[in-house]
């Protein structure tokens, strides 16, 4: 019974998980290695529940900036990446330039963002959406010419105008593409949104690494780490959820039926 | 009026337009297809059978001359043609009915007279049982019997088909000819099968245009006058072997295999 339990595919990450922690105990016993390198597992447990309301205040904020930079990747960059399936023109001028714009680190230029911006939420947003919003184009470029000719001869064949072959025939075929650009882009939102509170910002996640961080108090750092990875973790949860609810018939999926 | 030409090319060529200059993929082609008619046409990979089909199916214009259906000039998709892919093209997230009644959908077809036939339809071609399930869960033979439902679903006098068992195991194949011939037999329709295989042309035409290489013209169009319906077996009998020999013949014409 508990076998059966301890062995549940939902469990396993868990497991991993506390057997991790007790590596990083005992290597820490073992090697003795000092607590201003690397705290001990018991000390960021007790700094999580220490610090929970304010954690929790703050990566609120930190879930609207992602949140918010995500709504605009989903906003600009599926339309865009349409755009750029669909017409070999805007492809030959976009698609480069969106390629050279990825190699810009954006932490070198968040700075700007609190110039250009000030220091409210939209420039964490605008740092989220920079981030993400590459691999939503990428993949739904590729999800959009990925559609079979065939498939289009079809529905030019039944008489489907032009909006018909879009939603009835493309648009769910490109679907599955369109999530998989979507699930990278919600964890690298999470990263964009600190990037932002990092560097002008009194509030969020991000905030409280950077006061951590020069306070020395690496329990309450490593607690807003395990905090900001629970953030990802959860909205890629539901990322993936509502995949299953809008593909069910996609390949990846099948073992739902 | 039985007999009367449904399909009617004079004078037919297609050449693309690419970046190393025109290049010529049908010559002239002078052919007619009656009404209720089955006609295979047989060829070469690349000798512009696929063109011609989505010619008639009015998918591509026409370079020059003029083709007809019914006496008026193909001028874009037509509402009086059904197509079957080489693959079933079926929307995997739609059911196999669903994916049958697109077609009423989308040409706006009235609901309950679609259904009744989508129903009939997959009856006649050994579907009945299987509305609820998804492309993915039939075999490939299913899939394109379910896609020739749709091809039928709003009665179209004529049926073009695309190497629609290209992609089938040699067992199925047969099994699909067969259930082909029944479909036809049935529903009366005029049949326009693009294939490579010579067996099946045979098996399955009244009669068999043979086409030659790339750029495409008309080698030969043979009557192929046996016994209906016909049964498997006959593929064996020595009338068969002597138009498969014709047929062939075209084939090895220019080869070291000389008939």
């Amino acid at each position: 019974m508990l076998r059966r339990l301890l062995l549940l595919p939902a469990l396993r990450p868990f497991l991993l998980i506390i057997l991790l922690l007790v590596l990083w105990d005992l290597a820490i016993r073992i090697f003795k290695i000092p607590a201003y390198l690397i705290p001990r597992p018991e000390q960021v447990v007790q700094q999580l529940f220490a610090e929970w309301p304010r954690l929790l205040t703050e990566s609120w904020k930190t879930t609207q900036a992602t949140l918010g930079g995500f709504a605009l990747t989903i906003l600009i960059g599926i339309p865009l990446a349409m755009v750029i399936a669909y017409s070999k023109l805007v492809e030959s001028y976009v698609y480069p330039l969106l390629v050279f714009s990825q190699s810009i680190p954006k932490v070198a230029i968040a700075p700007l963002f609190v110039v250009w911006f000030g220091f409210g939420i939209f420039p964490k947003i605008i740092s989220a959406f920079l981030l993400g919003f590459f691999p939503v184009v990428v993949s739904t470029v590729m999800g959009f010419k990925s559609v079979e000719p065939d498939m289009i001869d079809l529905a030019r064949s039944m008489g489907a105008s032009r909006l018909q072959t879009f939603f009835k025939f493309s648009l769910p075929q490109a679907l599955p593409a369109i999530f998989s650009g979507l699930k990278v882009s919600i964890t690298l939102a999470v990263v964009g949104a600190v990037v932002g509170e990092f560097v002008g910002s009194n509030s969020g996640i991000g905030y409280v690494l950077q006061v951590a961080n020069g306070n020395f108090d690496l329990p309450l750092m490593f607690a807003a780490l395990v905090v900001l990875s629970t953030i990802g973790v959860l909205l890629f949860v539901a990322i993936d959820l509502i995949e299953r609810l809008m593909i069910p018939w996609h390949a990846s999926q099948r073992q739902v039926f | 009026m039985p007999n009367q030409h449904l399909i009617e090319a004079r004078g037919v060529t297609k050449v693309y337009q690419t970046k190393d200059g025109a290049v010529e993929s049908l010559k002239p082609l002078d052919f007619s297809i009656r009404e209720g008619e089955f006609i295979s046409v047989v060829g070469p990979s690349g000798c512009g059978k696929s063109t011609l089909l989505k010619m008639v199916a009015g998918l591509l214009p026409v370079t020059a001359g003029t083709l007809e259906l019914a006496g008026k000039p193909i001028s874009g998709p037509q509402r009086d043609v059904g197509i079957v892919f080489q693959s079933s093209v079926l929307l995997a997230w739609r059911t196999v009915l669903d994916n049958i009644l697109l077609q009423a959908e989308i040409r706006r077809m009235p609901k309950a007279e679609a259904l009744a036939k989508a129903r009939q339809l997959m009856s006649m071609a050994g579907l009945a049982g299987f509305e609820g399930k998804y492309p993915w869960q039939l075999s490939g033979g299913m899939q394109q019997r379910a896609s020739i439902c749709r091809a039928l679903l709003h009665n179209p006098s004529v049926l073009l088909m695309d190497e629609p068992f290209g992609a089938l195991d040699a067992m199925t194949r047969e099994t699909m000819n067969l259930e082909l011939q029944r479909i036809w037999s049935e529903s009366k329709k005029t049949v326009l099968l693009i294939t490579h295989s010579i067996p099946e042309a045979i098996f399955l035409s009244d009669r068999v245009m043979v086409m030659s290489e790339r750029p495409g013209s008309i080698a030969a169009i043979y009557d192929i006058d046996l016994l209906r319906p016909r049964t498997l077996d006959m593929m064996g009998s020595p009338a068969f072997a002597v138009f498969a020999k014709k047929v062939r013949a075209h084939f090895y014409s220019q080869g070291t295999l000389d008939h």
